[in-house]
């Protein structure tokens, strides 16, 4: 690991002042899981780390039934999981929480963190670049081994995998995401926040190099909702996902009146699936009309040569989360 | 020259006892310490610079820029200029500093300019003989052929023929590779080093930096995972005390971090082959044909002993292998080398062909036991145990499970062989006058339970209680044993163990017998008591009996030689396992609900820690058989998995049930004691495949058994529906 400057601000705006233009000017270090991973292995190299876990205000919890549920940027994925108000009105979003990584890494690892997270990209963590382009400017995910790569906004150059598996499931909740910056606090649907960087330098994330991340917001779900999260994973535990799927329904008796189906893993940004959601409404689900709709989910899916299996699987996600949906209990 | 028996079962008061592992607590409670762990005083952090291609010609270093930086303390070029490199992640050139971010600082000032060369680091394809004889990235390795195959082929009345194979996977060591070397005078050099091999590591190293072994003094208590890949010295081995020598002799650590440790450390070849078996309509196998190829990196390396168990026994087969020379790190032992490969490229085809034959692969085994001779016996007798432990006769089906649903289960089996005869080993067992005893030994415990079975073995001789005695090992000032490879560990020091403390105890029981009124002929050591056998009244306690020493400790040796013939160690073991999985056809995920493992191993010594061999070893096997890979990238050299996120190991949520049972009694214990370390590994990965092929009624024909594999196997068997094997 270089050399870095060690800061630790106790107010929003001191964090601003710190913060630099330019990426790598500073890094925010809040649970640090990913970024010392990073910095260890010299992908990303910030003069300075603002660490931003001594503001009280980016702590903590609450929940209002007409607000719903405002989650502290600092939150760990461990304390969302154990959050009686996350767990009772938004089941799926503490069940993904306490279903990612690790207990190691649940414990430190924040909520806002876990939006920031860089992708997992087998290039882009072995130094090649967010993009991964060869010297000769072809990409090398499209020339190599790409079995994990994306399925769906994969027009390129960006071809790696949005790595949250929690994100999906707030997007499907229709949460939206605070950011504080020199110009002050501004808001966006989280679905707003992630981007496909269209160069080298870009970033994923609707961020500036001098914002950070306040809190998440995620709005009543409703008492005529149903919701089911599914995540295709090899391994029981510490596992990085095939795909997931997370569905929030509003019904209407057994009807369907409107969906919300997002999926994770299978694109350079959380997927909503407009022609899944849509495949939905009207329907009294059951297995024929969730697979039909998993069909839907990946209508335009197109595989880069070594990851076909992911649309099967994206697909086989979105029906399991579907009927455990309309299984499960409500919201 | 006296010869040594074990002793009669009933008179073994240790050996065979279940005792916990000695050094348990230590290691459960990090007060163990590793190489890794150890902070030697005034010691340097060492580093270096890797080469970042596949293959290349080091053109020029410029090392200027780091020469005056504050904190370096040496450099020491390892590769120079006009160096040939074959493979990413060669250390070139190494450093020394006062710490880990000054010696990674100094790594990216040094300059190294390269020509790229051409590379390959694939494997998997099937190369072209015509085109393999004549490129130089492959090497026709061996061709042999027995009796007539082509005849015994027409003879055949069923034949199946295909795709087999298992890739490229590495140690993944938890303790990284490395060690601290430093120089206390300039003519002794002191190594810390994780390592298999604390006998033979002076030698190693004093070769290769011309310097006489005997001054070089080779430590290390606690070794985090080994599996064959620390049995040598490597370039970092050496580099840390030339690194040393060139800083005025300060200690010098030079560990791998992780990345380093999946790229550079050692890879199990892969092993692919095309696969032709025959048949008799009654089951019995008649011929074999193979064309098989693999990795064994830049020096090519062997091939796998196919057809699995068959070699001395089938009258009819002929197979050819290809080595594949590519530039992926060097080719090592891990664990029972080239045998797990041998299994999956033999045991499955015989799956496919027995399915083929509508035979339960149980029966089709039992039918052709004779071509699995010399250990016929021992594996039917396995076989028998198994089939009762995994409830098979009663479970099995014929290929695919036809139950409704998306899940099917399967059931499959597999069988494997190994050596594992004694070692050379040599033993000091020391009884003191206050009645101390301590046993010196030049060995390691790399994680099996060395330590543990030493003392069972000497408690049990002197009839001492295992906490009663001293153990000191891994120190090249012992008494010389050998490297824990080929699982040659348990034979061997036990042997020697076992010598030394007979002749101990016949040392003392000399000098005690006067007191005893007898002869020391009638004397035993038993319960923390010398006496006189059959006559409890004669007896003094063991502290009494040491004080007839007077001054004179007692200093008794013993040692084996692998070419001594003794009944104490033996060769030659079989195994027999099951495995008992479901597979989501939707997925591809395949879940392991149950693995049993029979095996022999000769006399057991530490029953414990030999069955937690089998279970260290059955993990291991879920594990390569579902996720373990190296990952490599055609267009830049790279390994592109050099991290635990993405080299997949299994966690104990994946392994399901462990049934393990050891043979022993008649039949058994009388062949001596005989290593276990590898055996259990070798028939994991072609069970776990063979029971998929048994719930989804298709072959998967690589390993690991990932859901894109899996898928696609199921998506090829629906494109021609009815032609599956």
């Amino acid at each position: 690991m270089r050399a870095f400057e060690y800061t630790s601000p106790k107010q929003k705006q001191q964090a601003i002042g710190l913060l630099g233009t330019q990426w790598n000017d500073a890094e925010v270090l809040a649970g640090g899981s990913d970024l010392l991973s990073l910095m260890k292995d010299d992908i990303v190299h910030p003069k300075r780390l603002v660490n931003v876990k001594e503001m009280e205000e980016l702590h903590g919890v609450s929940f209002t039934p007409s607000r719903g549920l405002r989650i502290g940027a600092l939150t760990t994925l461990v304390e969302l999981s154990q959050t009686r108000n996350a767990r009772e009105h938004y089941p799926m979003l503490a069940d993904a929480a306490g279903d990612a990584a690790s207990p190691q890494i649940r414990n430190v690892a924040t909520i806002a963190g876990n939006m920031c997270q860089r992708p997992r990209c087998w290039w882009f963590r072995n130094g090649f670049g967010l993009l991964a382009m060869g010297p000769d400017g072809k990409s090398l995910v499209l020339q190599g081994d790409n079995r994990h790569h994306a399925i769906l906004g994969n027009e390129g150059p960006a071809y790696f995998v949005s790595p949250s598996s929690v994100a999906p499931v707030l997007i499907a909740y229709g949460a939206h995401i605070r950011l504080f910056g020199p110009k002050g606090a501004r808001e966006l649907p989280l679905e707003k926040f992630f981007v496909i960087p269209k160069r080298e330098g870009e970033r994923e994330h609707d961020l500036r190099p001098n914002e950070i991340v306040t809190e998440i917001l995620v709005p009543p779900a409703g008492s005529a909702v149903k919701s089911g999260h599914y995540e295709v994973r090899q391994k029981e535990a510490f596992d990085w996902p095939y795909a997931t799927a997370s569905v929030l329904l509003n019904m209407n008796g057994d009807n369907v009146r409107s969906a919300r189906i997002v999926m994770g893993r299978v694109a350079p940004v959380p997927w909503f699936s407009a022609e899944a959601s849509q495949a939905l409404v009207g329907k009294t689900i059951d297995e024929e009309i969730a697979n039909a709709a998993g069909a839907a989910a990946v209508a335009n899916a197109k595989s880069l040569g070594r990851n076909k299996h992911k649309i099967k699987l994206a697909q086989v996600a979105v029906k399991r989360a579907i009927l455990r949906a309309a299984q499960g209990g409500q919201a | 020259m006296a010869t040594y028996h074990w002793p009669p079962e009933d008179k073994r008061t240790l050996i065979g006892k279940d005792v916990s592992r000695v050094d348990g607590p230590v290691k459960s409670s990090g007060r163990a310490k590793y190489t890794y762990d150890l902070v030697r005083p005034g010691m340097l952090y060492g580093y270096s610079v890797r080469c970042p291609y596949a293959h290349a010609k080091v053109k020029s270093i410029d090392t200027s820029a780091v020469e005056r930086m504050p904190g370096v303390k040496a450099v020491l070029v390892i590769n120079g200029p006009g160096k040939e490199i074959f493979w990413a992640g060669t250390d070139v050139v190494g450093v020394a500093a006062v710490d880990e971010p000054t010696a990674r600082d100094a790594v990216r000032a040094i300059k190294v300019e390269y020509e790229q060369l051409p590379h390959l680091v694939l494997s998997e394809k099937e190369p072209d003989l015509g085109e393999a004889e004549k490129s130089e990235w492959y090497r026709v390795a061996d061709k042999e052929t027995t009796g007539d195959p082509a005849s015994a082929f027409q003879q055949a009345e069923v034949t199946h023929e295909g795709h087999y194979g298992t890739p490229v996977i590495v140690h993944c060591c938890l303790e990284t590779h490395g060690s601290i070397a430093e120089w206390p005078d300039s003519d002794h050099l002191f190594v810390h080093i994780s390592t298999q091999n604390v006998p033979g590591m002076g030698e190693q190293i004093g070769k290769a930096i011309d310097f006489p072994a005997s001054n070089i003094h080779v430590h290390q208590d606690h070794v985090g995972g080994g599996f064959g890949s620390k049995l040598g010295v490597d370039p970092w081995g050496l580099a840390a005390p030339q690194l040393s020598k060139k800083a005025g002799g300060k200690p010098v650590k030079m560990m791998l971090d992780r990345a380093q440790e999946l790229e550079a450390a050692g890879c199990r070849p892969s092993a692919y082959a095309r696969v032709k078996v025959g048949a008799k309509k009654d089951g019995t196998l008649i011929a074999w044909d193979s064309y098989s190829w693999g990795t064994g990196g830049i020096g090519g390396g062997g091939s796998p002993p196919i057809p699995y168990l068959l070699t001395q026994t089938l009258p009819n087969w002929q197979k050819q292998h290809v080595n594949v020379i590519n530039n992926i790190g060097p080719a090592r032992a891990w664990r029972a080398p080239n045998h797990p490969q041998a299994c999956v490229l033999t045991l499955c085809p015989l799956d496919d062909l027995a399915a083929k034959l509508n035979m339960d692969m149980f029966d089709f085994l039992k039918k052709n036991i004779n071509l699995f001779e010399p250990r016929a016996k021992v594996y039917s007798e396995e076989m028998d145990i198994a089939n009762q432990l995994m409830g098979w006769k009663d479970r099995w089906h014929p290929r695919g499970d036809k139950t409704s649903g998306t899940v099917k289960r399967g059931l499959g089996m597999a069988m494997h062989t190994w050596g594992g005869a004694g070692h050379d080993s040599n033993c000091d067992v020391n009884i003191h006058p206050d009645g101390s005893v301590e046993v010196k030994i030049g060995t390691q415990d790399i994680g099996t339970g060395t330590r543990t079975s030493i003392l069972l073995v000497a408690g049990d001789t002197l009839g001492l209680p295992i906490d009663g005695i001293k153990l000191l090992i891994g120190d090249n000032q012992y008494p010389l044993d050998s490297a824990s490879g080929g699982s040659s560990t348990i034979g061997g020091v036990s042997s020697s163990t076992y010598e030394a403390a007979v002749n101990a105890r016949s040392q003392l029981f000399a000098r005690v017998a006067p007191a005893l009124n007898a002869q020391p002929e009638q004397l035993e050591a038993r319960d923390g008591k010398v006496q006189v056998a059959g006559d409890s009244g004669r007896s003094l306690s063991w502290k009494e009996a040491c004080s007839k020493l007077g001054a004179q400790s007692i200093i008794a040796h013993g040692s084996h030689h692998r070419q001594t013939n003794t009944d104490l160690t033996g060769s030659g073991v079989g195994g027999v396992q099951m495995a008992d999985v479901s597979v989501d056809t939707e997925t591809g995920i395949v879940k392991i609900h149950k693995m049993v493992a029979v095996q022999d191993c000769g006399l057991i010594v530490a029953p414990e820690q030999a069955k937690s061999q089998v279970l260290g070893a059955l993990v291991m096997g879920v594990s390569y058989a579902l996720y373990e890979e190296k990952v490599m990238d055609q267009t830049t050299g790279v390994m592109l998995n050099p991290n635990m996120d993405f080299y997949r190991l299994a966690g104990i949520g994946d392994v399901g049930e462990l049934s393990v049972h050891l043979m022993t009694g008649p039949g058994y214990d009388e062949r001596g004691v005989i290593g276990i370390g590898e055996p259990p590994v070798v028939s994991a990965g072609a069970a776990i495949s063979n029971a998929v092929a048994n719930a989804i009624g298709v072959r998967v024909p690589y390993l690991p058994l990932t859901p894109e594999r899996v898928l696609e196997a199921l998506e090829n068997a629906n494109g021609v529906e009815g032609e599956q094997a």
